[in-house]
């Protein structure tokens, strides 16, 4: 027996191939014509058929609608969705190694002096683009700074630019997507054509022309301009969340029992709304960073005082033939990050919405 | 269909003029491209003055914007700032990285295809793990590294493809950064191949194929794959709106003189009128590849009519 086809997929449960998502509302699923088709039927909102965009332009295609889950009926053992989720991460080697290697980050982010005890800005010429040698085991680049210890020192700004990023964009995006999605009507058809506006231009011409105009080399620029175009993506998914938990029972019933707004949206939605917008944020966050480097590496994002994996690539990848050590190391730690990141989401994903296995 | 049609058309206008306006506004209030034509030089306040009525830039911003639009529409574009006409630029970059993006959606189709295929059907084994892991790690390593990487090695260590491509750019040189452009998409590709193969593969159609005994070759072709390609050929079509603004990479990295070429170098000498060109002809882009992808689901698959 091929396979697909064996029969053990007829007594799990199917997945209804078609119109499964359309009540969930517009969370958009990227190319999910199931979620796709019924919404553009019948609001003709042109909000869920946005389109997956290029590397940076997450949720990750092959992930389906988040939102759509929070439909279905909780963990049968009873548990909350919380319990049960940090229950199932806790056995995922996965979530263990990534958890692992983003705890490693953060800790030398905030003390490099612990594994690196060197300046990452003293240079010896006369050992410029030296290979390993005893206490230097990365080798020297260019300028000879030795480039074990700068790229320990690099992973402060990738982290504080991913972490900022994420946070600012997380909580703008799901602030108005999730207003956008309780209260409906006008505001959220302006919002959801703002939303489409920032979509409509590609990230990083974006980030080019409006990172090249600012002189100064601090991360904060560049956060304030990842949080700029990055809401939007969150704010689909939290307008999506919303609109699919305020039809439940409880929200209805907290409503008729009198509750304002303000309380229903936080004691009641919020925290049944928000496990899609947090698989999303994670997964972001290591495509922040990698963003964060690319802007780098084009000479737009850090500038040169700035420690950063971005621009020791950048200037690395001219010296490539001569000294290839230079670009290895840090290119390396940068794609481990960021698969750190991916990974964790991935994980976090997988034990908030157990449908998608 | 027609009056679907139409009111996407209708609500693509103000997305248009909202992103364009925004690309415009960067550019034109953020920097100061006056200044720009004058290189390190501080420009003489008279001839700043005479070039700011010249170019229209005395005027208020929405009055600006409105004259650039107007003369895009009669097919003026502007001259870049050694003279040459914007349009000129185009006729020479957009060729080049067309070819480019094709080269890049080809071998992503092809091989994303194939590896999601072959993933979904052997779902849970060893081939399956490995390909989960690789687009992973594809995934994980940013286009400037992939790139660089691979440049060095198949370019320079084994000379297996030129490392740098002519102004001509012919296919055969953009075979090396065709791959690289189109590996992250790659990686995309394959997953949600082997998602839709995965999720079809039960579906009651396939086990009525199964129980007619039709051979397994003609399952999977004629009737696993023709339904779960029609994301995957989707999120293509959108995907080469994106690819084509977002080949500023790969284009820099092997000196390719394409579309991002040239944004690039109009963005760094602050080129007002190249950049604002560019980016309005890549909105239009991205927008009719994002109506003809929303169309294409209702041709590829009947269950979805659009009023």
């Amino acid at each position: 027996m091929p396979e697909p086809f064996d029969p053990r997929y007829d007594m799990t449960e199917a997945i209804a191939p078609a119109g499964g998502g359309g009540g969930g509302g517009g969370g958009g699923g990227p190319v999910d014509p199931a979620a796709s088709g019924p919404q553009a039927l019948k609001g003709g909102s042109i909000l869920n058929g946005g389109p997956p965009r290029g590397p940076w332009r997450l949720p990750l295609p092959w992930r389906k609608e988040p939102g759509r889950r929070l439909g279905g009926p909780a963990a049968p053992t009873g548990r909350g969705l919380w319990t049960d989720a940090w229950h199932d991460l806790r056995r995922n080697p996965i979530f263990i190694v990534s958890a692992l290697i983003i705890l490693f980050l953060v800790v030398i982010a905030i003390w490099p002096q612990l594994i690196a005890s060197g300046n990452p800005y003293h240079g010896d010429l006369a050992k410029a683009q030296d290979g390993p040698a005893p206490g230097h085991p990365f080798g020297y680049d260019l300028q000879g700074r030795d480039v074990y210890t700068r790229t320990v020192y690099g992973a402060r700004a990738s982290i504080t630019v991913g972490i900022c990023a994420t946070l600012g964009a997380a909580l703008l995006g799901s602030a108005l997507g999730g207003l956008a999605g309780y209260f409906g009507g006008w505001w959220d058809a302006l919002l959801s054509r703002i939303a489409d506006v920032f979509f409509g231009i590609p990230i990083l011409l974006g980030g080019l022309v409006f990172l090249s105009v600012v002189t100064s080399g601090s991360v904060w620029p560049v956060v304030g301009f990842i949080v700029l175009l990055g809401w939007p993506q969150i704010s689909r998914i939290a307008r999506g969340s919303v609109v699919t938990v305020k039809e439940h029972d409880y929200v209805q019933a907290a409503r008729v029992l009198g509750a304002s707004s303000g309380r229903t949206l936080l004691r009641h939605i919020a925290p049944n709304a928000v496990a899609p917008v947090i698989v999303v944020a994670t997964i972001a966050l290591g495509t922040y960073i990698s963003l964060e480097a690319t802007l780098s590496f084009l000479g737009v994002g850090l500038k040169p005082p700035t420690v950063s994996w971005g621009i020791d690539i950048s200037s690395a990848a001219a010296q490539i033939r001569n000294a290839p050590h230079m670009l290895l190391w840090p290119a390396g730690a940068l794609s481990i990050t960021v698969l750190a990141f991916i990974m964790l989401g991935d994980a976090v994903r997988d034990a908030l919405d157990p449908k998608l296995r | 269909m027609g009056r679907y049609t139409l009111r996407r058309l209708l609500q693509m206008i103000p997305v248009f003029i909202g992103s364009t306006f925004l690309i415009f506004f960067m550019v034109y209030a953020l920097g100061d491209p006056v200044a720009a034509l004058f290189g390190d030089k501080a420009p003489d306040p008279a001839t700043a003055a005479r070039i700011r009525k010249d170019l229209y830039l005395d005027e208020p911003l929405w009055r600006q914007y409105a004259h650039y639009m107007g003369q895009i529409f009669s097919g003026h574009f502007g001259t870049a700032f050694n003279g040459q006409p914007v349009t000129e630029l185009m006729a020479s970059a957009f060729p080049v990285t067309l070819r480019l993006t094709l080269v890049a959606v080809a071998f992503e189709m092809a091989l994303g295809i194939t590896l999601g295929v072959l993933s979904g059907l052997r779902r849970g084994r060893g081939l399956d793990t490995s390909v989960l892991l690789l687009t992973l790690v594809v995934v994980s390593v940013p286009t400037f590294v992939s790139g660089t990487v691979l440049q060095y090695l198949f370019g320079v260590r084994w000379g297996w493809a030129s490392p740098s491509v002519s102004p001509e750019a012919p296919l055969t040189e953009l075979l090396l950064p065709g791959v690289v452009l189109g590996l992250v998409s790659l990686a995309y590709t394959s997953r949600l191949t082997r998602t839709s193969i995965v999720e079809n593969a039960r579906a009651d159609y396939v086990r009525t194929a199964v129980a007619k005994g039709l051979p397994r070759h003609r399952i999977v072709t004629r009737h696993l794959l023709r339904n779960s390609l029609i994301p995957v050929v989707t999120f293509i079509g959108t995907d080469i709106g994106a690819l084509m603004g977002g080949a500023i990479v790969t284009e820099r990295i092997f000196n390719i003189h394409g579309v991002g070429y040239q944004l690039y170098q109009g963005i760094l000498r602050q080129n007002s009128p190249t950049v604002v060109g560019f980016v309005t002809i890549l909105v239009i882009v991205f927008l009719l590849a994002n109506l003809l992808v929303d169309l294409l689901y209702a041709v590829l698959d009947p269950r979805i009519r659009y009023a």
